[in-house]
């Protein structure tokens, strides 16, 4: 009831926006060609609905894609920082400089390097997105609590058995909020990749649009980037659910 | 009800069984002074027999049952333990594992197959009252039954040490009480040497057979208890009282 009711207001604010939004642009005097109102943009989305398809297919993949990869690669990288401090010294430093790397200006270099197909997108989401994923799931490693890893030693646990039985399914939960974080940043990389690479896909649909004065396509494009983004992420939210429905119970409180 | 324990469960039989102590010391480096958690501390437990360790919080006696695990080494002084499995004080049970595969933890630890190990942990659920309780998750059971599950998961350890980490301290005082007839109960039919430390002077005079009482920073035994009595034993036996009496008063309590 309650969440009918604020879904409810949410809504109305949007609507509000919209209509706002509306009005200005027909009752103001805008050139469409700056500002599309919302009505336009609709009716683009309608008219323009199998090149917007055949694009998001393309986005969907790479993102779907690089994030997988960015998990496994997060995890992988995040367990063997985890059992080697040495590791950890060494890889630390470069972790964090992967992120200051500006993905605009890495985006044309992997093109040269890789071409104009998948495998520079997916570099580069899987790039922005693993570093979310090997922070969040190293502090899920180290979460654990050490009584935790005590008890496994007195019941002659190896370290492999400990990390296996104890710390990785403990940090599984970990795992999925970094991915969650990253979906946001992968979309963000999946346009930018587009733009200088590409010959589809929803990022490369929207240069194409402002390149020839079609902002309402501009915008539904937009539109299906923002819906896609928030789409994944309700589907990582029901897939947490699902597989640790655990994680979402209250855990060791006294009764 | 009477169970046959599978042969890989038998008690590992060492010389001793039990557990000697002899004048340890064990000292925490920290940034101004030194912590001296223990100092010349000793104390022996025959096979089979309880002995319970009751001070105040700070005397150092989680620090004694880690020498007696082996999670420690003692500065000074020396322990000679039969392999002793630990209890914690919270149940620390994982979250994502039903009631009898966190019984049956230790035994997987030790590679015993998934089917064997809960093959092994379920009649002792029955036995401990959990009875269809089997696939719930710890969010599901009461503070009792968590504690009773932790139990088992270090009783099936199969060591012939129990180190009992203040096992009820964080149960409601009805719980409580009805935890420590149980605890007696069971180890009245499944003999082992148990050390547990607690900080509740009357549930150390019930359940020990001998008690040994410390101050706090450092730790010392300031007073040694044999405790007769038969059991089933209540709090309000005249002998009960008049050793928690002299308990309390060797720790500075007086009425």
């Amino acid at each position: 009831m309650k969440r009918t009711v604020s879904a409810l207001l949410a809504m109305g604010v949007i609507l509000a926006l919209l209509g706002a939004w509306e009005l200005y642009v027909d009752l103001g005097g805008v050139d469409p060609l700056v500002l599309p109102a919302p009505h336009a943009i609709l009716a683009s989305m309608f008219d323009d609905r199998a090149l917007l398809w055949s694009n998001f297919l393309v986005t969907a993949k790479e993102i779907v894609l690089g994030i997988l990869v960015a998990m496994v690669a997060g995890l992988g990288v995040a367990i063997v920082i985890h059992f080697s401090a040495t590791l950890r010294r060494a890889l630390y430093p470069l972790l964090v400089a992967s992120q200051a790397v500006p993905v605009p200006m890495l985006a044309p270099v992997l093109a040269l390097w890789l071409g104009f197909g998948i495998l520079p997108k997916l570099v580069v989401i899987a790039l922005v997105s693993f570093f979310p994923i090997v922070v969040t799931t190293l502090a899920g490693f180290t979460a654990v609590d050490p009584e935790l890893i005590k008890l496994m030693r007195t019941f002659d646990a190896s370290r492999l058995e400990t990390f296996r039985r104890v710390e990785l399914p403990a940090a599984l939960p970990s795992v999925f909020t970094g991915a969650k974080i990253a979906i946001v940043v992968a979309v963000i990389g999946a346009v930018f990749a587009e733009w200088l690479s590409a010959s589809a896909g929803l990022g490369y649909l929207f240069e194409q649009s402002i390149a020839q004065l079609l902002p309402a396509r501009a915008f539904a494009t937009t539109a299906i980037l923002c819906a896609l983004s928030i789409g994944l992420f309700g589907l990582m939210t029901v897939a947490e659910r699902r597989l640790l429905p655990w994680a979402h119970q209250p855990i060791g409180e006294p009764n | 009800m009477t169970i046959e324990a599978p042969p890989h469960w038998r008690v590992e039989r060492h010389d001793t069984g039990g557990v000697r102590v002899e004048r340890v010391s064990r000292t925490f480096p920290a940034k101004r002074a030194a912590v001296h958690a223990l100092e010349d501390v000793s104390l022996h437990a025959a096979p089979g027999e309880i002995v319970t360790v009751v001070g105040p919080s700070g005397c150092g006696k989680t620090t004694l049952l880690e020498l007696i695990c082996g999670l420690q080494r003692p500065d000074a002084g020396t322990v000679t333990s039969a392999p002793a499995a630990l209890m914690p004080q919270r149940d620390l049970l994982l979250p994502w594992l039903t009631a009898v595969d966190n019984a049956a933890l230790a035994l997987r630890a030790r590679g015993m197959g998934r089917d064997a190990a809960r093959l092994t942990a379920a009649p002792w659920l029955e036995r401990f009252g959990l009875a269809g309780f089997e696939q719930a998750r710890p969010a599901a059971l009461s503070g009792g039954m968590r504690q009773r599950v932790s139990f088992l998961r270090s009783l099936l350890a199969g060591k012939p040490v129990l180190a009992l980490d203040e096992p009820f301290a964080a149960l409601d005082a009805m719980t409580r009480a009805e935890m420590q007839g149980w605890l007696a109960h069971v180890l009245a039919t499944e003999p082992r040497t148990v050390v547990l430390v607690t900080h509740d002077v009357e549930e150390a005079v019930v359940l020990g057979d001998r008690v040994v009482v410390m101050s706090p920073r450092p730790g010392r035994v300031v007073r040694r208890l044999e405790v007769p009595l038969t059991r089933p034993r209540r709090r309000t036996d005249p002998e009960v009282v008049a050793l928690r009496e002299e308990a309390l008063e060797a720790l500075g309590v007086t009425p």
